[in-house]
């Protein structure tokens, strides 16, 4: 068996492989995070309890309704972002020019009322969700056996990213969206309607945050805790992105989740630390984070 | 130029939280006209533009364009019944190039200038539009931040210290822009602390102290009360 480094090669391949997924993730999640932090100002508590819902809407749908994987990764993202715009529109919108702290505070304890009715309804424990027929198996890539599920939620994980990115770069939505981050009241004065732009954006991250829940039913189970086990790890790729910063996001969530991968290989012990340590250096030495921009 | 006012603010009180900034003012613009604000700095020249455009929000009185109240719309509305704002600082955005910066703002109303006519009244501009906004020059900036608003299709623009900081040829290109738009029938509201420059474009002025309009004369006697205005404006 041929080694790198002295580890095994397919034990490498398939440690960079997971931690490309938990990127897809970091990277999707820390994206919705970043538009929305980019424009309202908000620190999203709730992120992880909207990833927890639309992984739960998914299960639902498919339980109660009998609505397969394809459709949810549309309904289910629909639906959390429908809750989102409510909750923007009569809770948020009131904590707008006040400290972020008011936001923060809010979406965390929104975030907890969410995990608290889902564990009351549901229990702790994860419920199973299959992967759709047409995506499970594996495949033969030469050197390592990939899951085809896996693979899947890579590459429509970059699909995501790399639209969004487009959207906000590329596009006269995108243009309000990134001047309005700048300077909203100018952005409104020029006849755009800026409070619909800042709705719009709450469902749009939140509904992201959605279609990253669905995308991972199939492999971590739904579970309404899930949400709170990742959203520590992905501020953390936000904080090293630069807050607010895209690009920012979409690369620091794919970097740090193979730096993790590969941490579990070689120094198991320090793979739970890794991200947290990268953060504080980055704190440290560009506190903007590596994407964003010195006030 | 018609007489009745296209502008109208009756009574215009305004607040900076608890502290009340305007007191009454009464102010009238006709189409077409321009009308410049004089004051020291304080005296609420640029408060009075902010509170008509909307974006200080806590306000009492008065303000009508072409007759409709403007005072319960969100500022956005008020963007889209014809007012274009030019604040002090410019507002370029920073994450945008030239060309984006000009492109952005959607048309409120018939008539924008294409982005042709921009480049043409504002050749400097066509020679940047690539570069970010923030790396032009003051007068490059203030350049686009005017163009910005043309673009737009507004009829009435509330520009707010346009020259200051900027070097003499530029206040003076400045200065042949405002001209071109008054032969285009714009209708204008200056906060200027510049006299020379304002002379040549101002119909009227408005004379304010402590959020209060105190004088108002028309342009051609803007010479005959420079004793006057230097003694009020300690200049």
């Amino acid at each position: 068996m041929s080694t790198i480094f002295g580890i095994p090669a397919p034990a490498l391949y398939g440690q960079i492989l997971i931690g490309l997924i938990n990127g897809s993730f970091y990277a999707m999640l820390s994206l919705g995070l970043a538009v929305i932090f980019g424009l309202l100002r908000v620190i999203n508590f709730a992120h992880g309890a909207q990833y927890m819902l639309g992984a739960f809407a998914a299960y639902l749908l498919l339980t109660y309704a009998g609505i397969g994987y394809w459709p949810s990764l549309f309904l289910a993202p629909l639906l959390v972002g429908a809750v989102a715009i409510v909750i923007e529109r009569f809770m948020l919108r009131r904590l707008y020019g006040l400290d972020p702290l008011y936001g923060l505070l809010l979406t965390f304890g929104l975030a907890l009322i969410f995990e608290g009715a889902f564990r009351h309804w549901f229990g702790a424990a994860g419920k199973p969700y299959a992967p759709p027929a047409q995506l499970t198996g594996a495949m033969n890539l030469g050197f390592m056996f990939m899951p085809i599920y896996r693979g899947w939620v890579v590459v429509a994980s970059l699909f995501v990213c790399i639209g969004t990115w487009l959207l906000i770069e590329k596009t006269r939505l995108g243009a309000y969206l990134r001047a309005a981050t700048e300077n909203a009241t100018l952005v409104q004065a020029f006849g755009v309607n800026v409070p619909l732009l800042l709705t719009l954006t709450y469902g749009l991250g939140a509904a992201l945050a959605a279609l990253a829940g669905v995308l991972a039913a199939p492999i971590y189970q739904v579970s309404p805790l899930m949400g709170t086990n990742l959203i520590i790890i992905v501020f953390a790729v936000v904080v090293v992105g630069g807050m607010g910063s895209i690009l920012g996001a979409i690369v620091t969530g794919y970097v740090l989740g193979v730096l993790e991968g590969l941490t579990k290989v070689f120094y198991p012990e320090a793979s739970s630390i890794v991200i947290f340590v990268i953060m504080a250096i980055v704190l440290l030495v560009r506190p903007a984070g590596l994407f964003g921009r010195e006030e | 130029m018609s007489n009745q006012p296209l502008l109208e603010v009756r009574g215009l009180n305004a607040w900076y939280g608890e502290s009340h900034v305007l007191h009454g003012v009464d102010l009238d613009i006709r189409e077409g006209e321009t009308v410049t604000l004089l004051g020291r700095n304080g005296a609420g020249k640029t408060t009075t533009l902010r509170a008509i455009m909307g974006i200080l929000r806590r306000r009492q009185g008065t303000i009508r364009l072409r007759g409709k109240d403007l005072l319960g719309l969100p500022l956005h509305k008020v963007a889209q019944e014809g007012i274009g704002y030019v604040p002090e600082e410019r507002g370029i955005f920073a994450s945008l190039n030239v060309a984006e910066n000009l492109m952005l703002p959607p048309n409120v109303s018939q008539g924008g200038m294409s982005i042709d006519e921009i480049y043409t009244l504002f050749p400097n501009l066509h020679e940047r539009r690539s570069s970010q906004g923030t790396k032009l020059s003051g007068g490059e900036q203030q350049m686009l931040a005017i163009a910005r608003i043309l673009r737009t299709g507004a009829r009435t623009i509330l520009l707010d210290e346009p020259t200051e900081g900027l070097a003499p040829v530029i206040i003076q290109r400045i200065g042949d822009v405002l001209v071109e738009l008054k032969k285009r029938g714009m209708t204008i509201l200056l906060v200027e602390q510049n006299f020379r420059f304002a002379k040549k474009v101002a119909d009227r002025f408005y004379l304010m102290e402590d959020g209060r309009m105190v004088n108002s004369f028309p342009g051609h006697e803007l010479d005959a009360r420079m004793d006057e205005l230097h003694e009020v404006l300690g200049v």
